[in-house]
């Protein structure tokens, strides 16, 4: 082989002449190994050590004032500052013990161990043919002494075992998982008629009334100004079990609007009042709260994914992913103008799930 | 000296007494000096992208032991409480939570380094995540996956999958507004599923969204079933890596058959044992400065609220993307059944798709190839052209997602219509990947070429020369054989040749029509290619001067496909 220093060019042009090149290039083998100044300089490998102590050095420092800020920073009766600064200064210490210790032992590797590169061989990870006819082998005389050949049954009753064991753990498992199963609550809220309700929250006993979120305080016709957005909740339903699933299920939003601009179809006609629509505040599309308001636009937005619905055209989707429009809340005012739901949305709110129109 | 012990510590002092008593007692019990003879000076390689997947596992580590100083102060339940009255956050006081979201300001503010282990656990998840994915673009780009990795690459990409699941369950755990819109959001995915939909999301929150359940669920998986499973994966991992032996980058001397690198005592035990802490140190130092989920600001969960401007954690935004590129249309009522595809699309297709592709490719290439060989020096990502194109097109349809999961903050940001960006982001979720695709290949044939113009011509000094006849030239320095062997050392695949399906009566024979699948894929890999110079064309190009063209039709393929070659001066 040629010394690394010569043009390897030549040697092929050599070979060459008497007109037998290789097909390919060959493997030159390993390049010589160049050494470090440190190896051959103790001046220099020595001051690496030094380098090498210094940052561990600093790595003892950082942890011991790691240490000493949990005793000097309470957080007994603390400020926020004594927050920041204690989480400052424990993580600095932490840290910089922690780099500190990698920091040196990188660089002690780097500049003190052995750099010159080894080679090991490999070899294939089958160890053969002749090994592996002995595992087959192998395999042959467990089975045949296991007795397994030419008895169905015997190998349909283990399957079968097998097969059935784990139901007894994932039937009550999987079984509880879901508490009682009932998917039809998806398609009732909250603002279903009652009778006999409580008349301070239901209108004649029967009807909720619509009440602010989060303050659940009844809400006038008349306090609803043009083009302004109020959160509605079921009245009274703070108090209630289950408040955090039927609120996902029944926040409302309440908007009034121009009459003229409003598109009702014949059947809607008296769901709004004098121009005041509430629209299920649930997205249609995967649930999150539909919270953007565009006065401009008297378009409803979703911040999740963008769904963007038209208020003055029964909340149909004019953009993004969501496919239905909000669903509707028929609305009324009693004798003292509070507003009440007349009836649950026709329809579930939120998400489509495969036995929606069921 | 007696007879009872055979050790050799005590024929020849080669070692310290505590060192060979113990090796002695060990291996006496557990056989270790034969574990020490295996494996103490077991070769790894050395490249500074073989450290991405160790930042995964020391990521991993600090998220094991930050995530146990977390749980001994979590509480996972949904209980309502009443924030105390004398308790920090002022803004939080008497405000009504479950006590997963209290525990959780507890422990930011009234735990001496609560708030530190938090922002540790949650830079570190992001950290884990993130470097599992570059790893794994690196073993993508490099073939790291072929025979006999495939198998380890599968593992591998189930710790992927096992993250993001960890990712979302930790996520969702301090109950706040914005991860409480999250698991909304999963809850309306699960309902899109046919048939079961409705029911797997009884399963999840133990009835109807949000219910009690789901905190002290996630809980139990986040901090037990998954890592466990992670853990059980990390060691199955490591294990075939020493098992296989590391691969290692083409360079002289390195083949398929031999390992050059360092041993693991005590270099990479200095190398490797120190990047652990430079990674803990570095996840500390980001916890300690740079705040993260400051769940106080958005308060506690309430369905009716939610925050504008919200991004999941990266893991999670390409997903939150491709729901919102999707249009909506596609929902359908077929027979009274509702099949919501405008979320199924987006949320499991998607998703299902790419991770497949993931999945599978290692098989789909050996299939291509039809190599049954071992592989173990890396490629160059030019000499595997179409996988590299590959990969990049794949890259690029999930920056689309990213950017698409984020179009609210490029709309406000750059004042731009957020319908617009939406539109051209679903364009280009289509276009991206061809035009990525077909760029990606060119640039990758060129620079082959450009390794072959080096090889045959030498690298240019900058030095120009003039003869005595008056003739100029730019002299070249020829590489040395160590140099060139990285440029001409790699394999190049041809088309596979398979015999058609039928032969000649027209007789359809076995496997006829999966080798005339290969045969198409094989083209679409194989086709356009870079042959690397032989030693015959390098001797021509010098017989020739350095400054000569390689003459036409010396080999044809190479003529054809290298026509820029030599013609550059």
């Amino acid at each position: 082989m040629s010394s690394h220093e010569q043009q390897p060019s030549t040697e092929v042009a050599r070979s060459g002449t008497d007109g037998r090149l290789p097909e390919r290039f060959e493997n030159p083998g390993l390049a010589p190994h160049r050494h470090r100044l440190a190896d051959s300089d103790p001046k220099v490998s020595k001051r690496s050590e030094r380098q090498v102590v210094v940052i561990f050095l600093i790595s003892v420092l950082a942890s011991i004032a790691g240490v000493v800020g949990y005793f000097v920073i309470p957080l007994d009766e603390p400020s926020i500052l004594d927050v920041r600064l204690s989480t400052l200064v424990i993580g600095a210490g932490l840290g910089l013990g922690m780099l500190g210790i990698g920091v040196a032992a990188v660089q002690w590797a780097r500049a003190l161990m052995d750099d010159a590169e080894k080679v090991e061989d490999r070899h294939p990870m089958s160890a053969g043919p002749s090994v592996q006819q002995q595992a087959f082998e192998m395999l042959r005389d467990g089975g045949s002494e296991a007795n397994i050949a030419r008895r169905p049954v015997l190998k349909g009753a283990v399957g079968g075992a097998l097969a059935l064991a784990p139901l007894a753990f994932l039937v009550p498992l999987i079984g509880n998982l879901g508490a009682d199963w009932d998917i039809s609550k998806f398609a009732r809220t909250a603002w279903r008629p009652v009778r006999g309700g409580d008349p301070e929250r239901y209108y004649q006993g029967q009807y909720r009334y619509l009440a602010v979120d989060p303050q659940d305080r009844r809400i006038k016709a008349s306090e609803i100004t043009n083009n302004n957005i109020v959160h509605v909740i079921p009245h009274g339903l703070p108090e209630e079990e289950h408040y955090l699933e039927e609120k996902a299920k029944a926040v409302v939003l309440l908007v009034r609007v121009d009459p003229g601009l409003l598109k009702e179809s014949a059947e809607r006609a008296d769901w709004s009042y004098e121009g005041i629509v509430a629209y299920s505040k649930i997205c249609t599309h995967v649930g999150c709260p539909v919270a953007l308001y565009e006065q401009q636009t008297h378009h409803l937005l979703c911040p999740c994914h963008q769904s963007t619905f038209d208020i003055t055209d029964a909340a149909k989707v004019v953009f993004g992913p969501a496919k239905r429009a909000l669903p509707q809340l028929p609305i009324a005012v009693d004798e003292e103008g509070y507003l009440y739901a007349k009836a649950d949305f026709d329809e579930p709110v939120g998400p489509s799930y495969w036995q929606r129109e069921r | 000296m007696t007879d009872t012990t055979t050790s050799a510590a005590i024929t020849e002092p080669i070692v310290p007494k505590p060192v060979s008593g113990t090796v002695d007692y060990l291996d006496q019990r557990v056989g270790a000096a034969s574990m020490i003879k295996g494996l103490s000076r077991k070769l790894f390689p050395d490249h500074w992208s073989f450290l991405l997947g160790e930042i995964a596992l020391y990521s991993f580590i600090v998220l094991l032991l930050s995530g146990f100083f977390l749980t001994m102060f979590f509480v996972p339940s949904m209980t309502e409480v009443h924030y105390p009255e004398d308790a920090l956050p002022v803004t939080m006081q008497g405000v009504e939570m479950s006590e997963a979201f209290a525990s959780t300001l507890n422990m930011s503010f009234h735990v001496r380094g609560g708030l530190l282990m938090r922002q540790i656990h949650h830079w570190a998840a992001l950290m884990f995540v993130g470097s599992m994915v570059v790893h794994m673009l690196r073993i993508f780009f490099t073939g790291a996956f072929r025979k006999p990795r495939e198998l380890n690459y599968l593992v591998g990409f189930s710790m992927l999958i096992l993250s993001l699941l960890a990712g979302l369950t930790g996520y969702s755990l301090p109950d706040d507004v914005l991860s409480g819109n999250g698991l909304r959001i999963t809850d309306g995915v699960v309902k899109s599923l046919p048939i079961i939909g409705s029911y797997m999301s009884y399963m999840v929150f133990g009835g109807e969204f949000p219910g009690t359940d789901v905190i002290p669920r996630m809980f139990t998986l986040h901090i037990l079933l998954i890592p466990a499973l992670i853990l059980g994966l990390v060691a199955l991992h490591l294990f075939l890596v020493f098992w296989q032996k590391h691969t290692q980058y083409p360079g002289p001397g390195r083949t398929d058959k031999n390992v050059v690198g360092y041993p693991l005592f005590p270099v990479y035990m200095a190398k490797a044992g120190g990047f652990f802490f430079i990674v803990f140190g570095v996840l500390a130092l980001m916890g300690a400065f740079m705040s993260i989920n400051s769940v106080w600001n958005y308060g506690p969960f309430d369905p009716a609220l939610v925050s504008a401007g919200a991004q999941p954690d990266w893991y999670m935004l390409f997903l939150e993307g491709s729901l919102r590129l999707m249009p909506g249309q596609p929902e359908f009522v077929i027979l009274g059944w509702t099949l919501s595809l405008n979320v199924l699309i987006p949320a499991v297709v998607i998703p299902g798709l790419l991770f497949t592709f993931l999945g599978a490719y290692p098989f789909i290439e050996a299939a291509v190839t039809k190599d049954t060989g071992e592989h173990h020096v890396l490629d160059r990502p030019r000499n595997a052209a179409t996988r590299t194109s590959l990969g990049a097109a794949f890259l690029s349809v999930f920056i689309v997602l990213l950017v698409a999961g984020a179009n609210d903050l490029v709309a406000t940001h750059f004042g731009l219509s957020l319908n617009a960006i939406t539109w051209v982001l679903r364009v280009l979720f289509f276009v991206l990947p061809v035009v990525v695709f077909v760029i990606t290949k060119r640039i990758c044939l060129a620079l082959q070429r450009k390794d072959r113009e080096v090889v045959l011509h030498g690298h240019e000094t900058g030095t120009v020369r003039r003869t005595a006849d008056g003739r100029f030239y730019e002299v070249h320095q020829p590489l040395d054989e160590f140099e060139r062997w990285v440029r001409v050392g790699h394999h190049v695949y041809r088309p596979l040749q398979l015999a058609p399906a039928e032969d000649a009566n027209g007789v359809r024979r076995p496997g006829g029509r999966l080798d005339g699948i290969r045969t198409t894929l094989s083209r679409f890999f194989y086709e356009d290619r870079v042959e690397p110079v032989t030693p015959a064309e390098l001797a021509t190009a010098h017989s020739h001067g350095e400054h000569d063209q390689l003459p036409a039709g010396e080999s044809s393929r190479v003529g054809e496909l290298t026509s820029t070659s030599g013609t550059s001066h």
